[in-house]
């Protein structure tokens, strides 16, 4: 295939590979050198670049981690790295130089695209780094840069006046407009590549990959009268800031998850797909009782999603079959989502654990509660649900629940903790939904 | 002065291994690790037919020495046949691509016979694997029954991994001259040694040049050596260039950390003054040396920290095991010497029920103490440190109480941390630097040193040093790259020394030219008193640009080259009686951590630190903040959240980035600094080294979170690092 984009000031157009990483592109093919490798995995930010994508004529630009990123996936998209950015006059880089945010700078680059990503698109400046390491600084310098640059912007929307900016973004948008490109079909279907990506490049060089994510069929949040249906492409970020998600679960609890850039690509999907015991939208979509829409392109079926995860990354779905939409029921609940782990970001959780609870009068009527990581599967306590039924939303339900809970879980002793920190864990993670719901009465 | 690479690090210009263009015939290594941890190799093939493969190369093709033991002679390039740890290098493939290179590496076909590992020191030490000597360190006599206070205890403290950014690399071509190796390394002096030793031929043949490291902080001072070794190898088999970079996962597995340490400790007090104190250390060293008897040494010196303890006595063991072996880490030993001994003082506080700033206080060093090992202190500025944090302490305490007082759910605590940190190399051999100054005709002047940026910015501080020197304005100078042609047989950039050899060097290269200068004038215009400033030279009532002084210094046949030598004066030790004056002079500060525990989810969150630090006379702010900061982050990381995890067949569990974790930008607390400290006669321009010392204020977070938990419920823990989320829920609930 083709694949045709803009990288920086130039259009791109190369039938090499696309299954190769952006990074390998970026560094190896276009000699660009300050975009760096640092894990290969999204976990350090080294190699962080913007992605401009364009929607009813405006470009959004995102955070991504190219190291995780095919090729394929920014076909007919906008990639900025840092030589696309840099400026002598350029604010971020002014202040990251004066307040000495840079030691030995090799993940700094990284660091200047995310406050780049955040100045465009508003976003908190600290929030906006939670997906870039720094090993040398101690995070202190960069934290004052950037709240100098956040205030240096207060008085104008006019980022290339600030040289946050090029000047030749202004006619991106219409240069993306003239880009046609042809979707793609392979036999294995590829998301947001966050996952598939970590370490695992060179595998997935010979494979023919499907780049999904700009099939704008699957990227959707649309509400219906008693659901809300979520396209299978719809990525993380998208899900997090979507209105009708946060009118039903506070979506704060969410940026616990991943990172930034990986939220800006990694699908809903996608990590449902992964299967893996701890994942994090595993575990809330269970509680959130929601269903998954599966098709092998002749025919559709819809399961519940506790019946999706069979054992150990093992799932319900055939080879020839993929899922198109998550349906989450648009129930009145209360939702807490908790998550502890070594690093509270950026990392994967010891245990997991969401709890949707409906109540009358303090009694709870439906309570769905899951948990990850303690089990070979992304769990559903459904004997501890069951029990919790019809009694009231206090101390001693929720302690009660935590004795059948550990009956239901087997953990197991790994790098994230024993299976008696997990099984206290998940008993303390009990007693914080109550806490946190509670609060919300 | 900022640092004078910020500029090209934000707009990602910056130069690292990986980042030089490559000539077209390079070819691309790959290491072939062991895959078990002890055992005996047996039979390693390659059988396949994969078109870009080139040579595998094997102990057997090495054409001189098999050895890269620095300290002990006691480690192979590649395993010939003995297997120590798992990721030990046992062949290096070389191919024509990096992807064939990984392809083929998948394919070779490597038979062992497995022995069983012993990855703790304990069972190490048990089983007399013992690197070297132990070591004694002792003074006064220790009375038990002088006590009215006694405790003892075990303690167990973690490794680390260093993660520099930029992973080990090297990039090596053939010359007419012998060999240019680019290599990612702290010392570039060793790489040139150990190239020769392995290749069986001359020094002078191997130039290894350094431009900057995308991080060292130890993990490339002698684990840079062995991957330039193997690149220089294949170039000489294989007669092309050849680029040797580790990936993330190879990195993680292959080389060694901070070491993990146990101690076993007694310690006895009579009315707050410590007055007896016995410690052993059982320091896992891995499979082989390295420069693990040197961080051995400095735990020793740093075993009683910043306090006065008369009647003392250390005992330390290098215990050979079945990890990688162990290496440089920031501290160098020192962080798990002071660790222990808060951790005894923290122990009798509980005992006593006195706090523990109170005993900290009591038995605090002064100018005039002597340390255990006999160098006597002068110029700490730990009292006047410790007074400053005491009004802060106030603040702290009552914060914590009102808070405690309303919450159920959380708990606050506090810890205060002095530290006092010995600057040189505790091998006195190694102090010394050199510099090569070269004043070009039009005035430009480039400067070469021993000294390796890694981003500790020790290029800005020399810069300051020669600008002061000559009075002229930066951008008249251009720091060299790190080159064994132009500076020889130097000390690695290590020791947070690294500034005051170079820099004293460098000076004493300016100090030449200036001499040259002003006989010039004298001779010529019968200058009386000459001043440099300002880009001109000052004499007689009149005045030359420094462009047209130097331009005259030529025509009048003026050599405007300058090597400068330094070797710190008055330092010694004696290692049979274990006494001396090791170090230069010492860095101290105090710090004062709060820390917030989450009592149901058992997590935490570091509130804000304190820190009176004494920096000498501050030379450059921007750059001492920066270490501080930075030396911070490391040593909390270390103490709280970076887990490093074997299992018994010595396996790395926390293989990756996505299973190590290190401080981001949200586990960090808030940080406020205040320098004071006088004119440090032997640091450059009057300050004091900064690399290493604060990485100890970390240590503070540990016992923060510790009396966090302790404020909400007595708690019976042991003292094992690093307290994680799992520590702490299970200490609450034991």
């Amino acid at each position: 295939m083709t694949v045709e984009f803009i990288l920086n000031k130039e259009t791109i157009t190369t039938d090499i590979n696309p299954n190769i990483p952006l990074l390998d592109f970026i560094r190896d093919h276009q000699m660009l050198k300050g975009t760096k490798i640092g894990c290969r995995e999204g976990d350090c930010g080294a190699c962080t670049v913007l992605l401009g994508e364009l929607k009813n004529n405006e470009v959004i630009y995102k955070t991504i981690t190219s190291c995780l990123t095919p090729l394929g996936n920014v076909n007919g998209r906008h990639v900025v790295t840092i030589e696309g950015l840099s400026h002598p006059d350029n604010i971020i880089q002014l202040n990251m130089i004066s307040t000495g945010a840079t030691q030995c700078g090799f993940c700094t680059p990284g660091f200047v695209v995310s406050l780049t990503a955040a100045a465009i698109n508003k976003q908190n400046p600290v929030e906006s780094l939670d997906g870039n390491i720094c090993r040398c600084t101690g995070y202190n310098s960069i934290k004052i840069a950037s709240q100098l640059v956040f205030d240096q912007l207060q008085d104008t929307d006019n980022l290339l006046a600030k040289n946050i900016v090029p000047q030749y973004f202004a006619n991106i948008p219409d240069r993306l407009g003239d880009i046609k490109f042809v979707k793609n079909t392979g036999t294995t279907i590829i998301g947001g590549g966050t996952d598939l990506y970590v370490q695992k490049q060179r595998v997935l060089l010979d494979k023919q990959l499907e780049f999904s994510t700009h099939n704008s069929d699957l990227r959707y949040i649309i509400p219906d009268k008693d659901s809300i249906r979520i396209g299978a492409g719809t990525t993380m970020s998208e899900f997090i800031s979507n209105k009708h998600i946060s009118e039903l679960i506070d979506t704060e609890q969410l940026k616990l998850i991943a990172s930034t850039p990986v939220r800006n690509i990694a699908t809903i999907a996608g990590n449902l797909v992964n299967a893996s015991p701890i994942g994090d939208f595993s575990v809330i979509l269970l509680a959130l009782n929601a269903k998954i829409l599966i098709t092998n392109s002749t025919k559709n079926r819809e399961i519940s999603l506790d019946e999706f995860f069979v054992s150990y990354k093992k799932i319900n779905l055939q080879q020839d079959e993929m899922i198109i939409e998550i349906k989450i029921p648009k129930d009145t609940i209360k939702f807490n989502f908790e998550k502890v782990s070594k690093r509270m970001y950026l990392d994967i959780a010891s245990v997991n654990s969401a709890c949707a609870v409906y109540t009358e009068n303090n009694i709870i009527r439906s309570i769905r509660i899951s948990a990850g990581g303690v089990y070979e599967i992304p769990l559903l306590l459904r004997e501890t649900a069951e029990y919790m039924i019809a009694k009231e939303l206090n101390e001693k339900t929720f302690k009660e629940a935590c004795s059948i809970a550990v009956k239901e879980i087997k953990p197991i002793s790994d790098v994230r903790g024993s299976k008696e920190y997990k099984t206290l864990l998940l008993q303390q993670l009990i007693k914080a939904h109550l806490i946190q719901l509670e609060g919300q009465q | 002065m900022k640092n004078i690479d910020s500029i090209s690090h934000v707009s990602g210009k910056s130069v690292y291994v990986d980042d030089i263009p490559v000539l077209d015939n390079t070819l691309y290594a790959l290491i072939v690790p062991a895959t078990i941890a002890h055992g005996v190799l047996k039979k390693i093939e390659y059988t396949g037919d994969h078109s870009d493969f080139v040579r595998m190369i094997t102990a057997s093709d090495i054409p001189g020495e098999n050895q890269i033991g620095s300290i002990i002679p006691d480690e192979e390039l590649l395993s010939s046949q003995d297997i120590h740890f798992m990721g030990q290098a046992i062949a290096i493939i070389v191919a024509k691509s990096l992807n064939s290179a990984y392809m083929i590496r998948d394919e070779v076909h490597v038979e062992y016979d497995e022995y069983k590992a012993i990855t703790d020191p304990r069972v190490a030490f048990n089983s007399g694997n013992i690197i070297g000597e132990s070591r004694k360190f002792q003074c006064g006599d220790i009375v038990w029954a002088d006590c009215d206070t006694i405790v003892s205890d075990r303690v167990d403290m973690g490794g680390q991994e260093h993660l520099y950014l930029e992973t080990h690399g090297s990039y090596v071509i053939p010359t007419e001259r012998g060999y240019k190796v680019i290599s990612s390394t702290q010392s570039p002096s060793s790489v040139q040694k150990m190239i020769a030793r392995v290749l069986g031929i001359s020094m002078h043949l191997v130039e290894v040049d350094v431009n900057r490291l995308g991080g060292g902080f130890g993990g490339k001072e002698d684990q840079a050596t062995p991957i330039a070794c193997m690149a220089a190898l294949a170039v000489n088999i294989t007669d092309r260039p050849v680029k040797l970079i580790l990936d993330r996962i190879d990195d993680l597995k292959m080389t060694g950390k901070r070491h993990p340490y146990s101690a076993d400790y007694k310690i006895g007090m009579k009315s707050n003054k410590i007055i007896a104190y016995d410690v052993i250390f059982y320091q896992n060293a891995g499979a082989s040396a390295d420069l693990s008897p040197a961080v051995l040494e400095r735990t020793l010196f740093h075993a009683t920290n910043s306090y006065y303890i008369p009647n003392f006595k250390a005992t330390a063991y290098s215990c050979r095991t079945n990890l990688p072996p162990n290496t440089a880490f920031r501290g160098f030993g020192g962080p798990q010497g002071m660790f222990v001994i808060e951790a005894a003082i923290d122990k009798l506080a509980e005992k006593s029920g006195i706090p523990a700033y109170v005993l900290q206080e009591a038995n605090l060093m002064k100018n005039g103490d002597k340390f255990p090992y006999g160098q006597i202190t002068d110029n700490l500025m730990l009292t006047d440190a410790w007074s400053k944090i005491k009004t802060i302490k106030n603040v702290y305490e009552e914060e914590i109480e009102q808070f405690n007082h309303n919450n159920k759910y959380f708990s606050k605590g506090m810890a205060i941390m002095p530290i006092t940190f010995g600057i040189s190399f505790t091998n006195t051999m190694m102090n010394q630097g050199s510099a090569l100054v070269n004043i070009y005709q039009d005035g430009s002047i480039g400067l070469s040193t021993g000294a390796v940026e890694m981003g500790q910015g020790v290029n800005t501080r020399i810069l300051q040093a020669l600008i002061s020197s000559f009075g002229v304005s930066a951008d008249r100078v251009k720091m060299e790259t790190t080159n064994t042609t132009r500076a020889i047989n130097t000390s690695p950039s290590a020791a947070s020394s690294t500034h005051d050899l170079n820099g004293w060097a460098t000076l004493d290269a300016c100090n030449q030219l200036i001499r040259r200068l002003e006989k010039l004038l004298i001779d010529e215009y019968q200058a009386g008193s000459v001043e440099f400033i300002n880009n001109r030279v000052i004499f007689n009532d009149r005045s030359l640009s420094w462009d047209e002084l130097i331009q005259f210094a030529f025509t009048k046949r003026v050599d405007l080259a300058a090597h400068g030598y330094y070797c710190t004066p008055d330092i010694y030790f004696d290692k049979e009686k274990e006494k001396g004056h090791p170090f230069a002079y010492y860095t101290t500060g105090v710090a004062i951590q709060m820390a917030t525990v989450d009592i149901i989810r058992g997590t935490y969150k570091l509130d804000k630190i304190d820190i009176i630090h004494d920096s000498g006379r501050v030379m450059n702010s921007n750059l001492d903040r920066g270490q501080i900061e930075g030396a911070l982050a490391q040593g909390l990381g270390w103490m709280l959240l970076e887990d490093l995890q074997y299992d018994d067949n010595g396996r790395l569990l926390s293989n990756a980035l996505s299973t190590y974790k290190i401080p981001d930008i949200n586990f960090m607390p808030d940080i406020k600094i205040e320098f004071i400290g006088a004119n440090n006669p032997l640091g450059l321009m009057g300050s004091k080294s900064i690399g290493e010392p604060p990485l100890m204020y970390g240590i503070a977070g540990y016992f923060a979170v510790r009396n966090a938990m302790r404020n909400h419920k007595n708690i019976d823990m042991a003292y094992k690092t690093p307290l994680t989320p799992e520590r702490i829920l299970m200490g609450l609930f034991s």
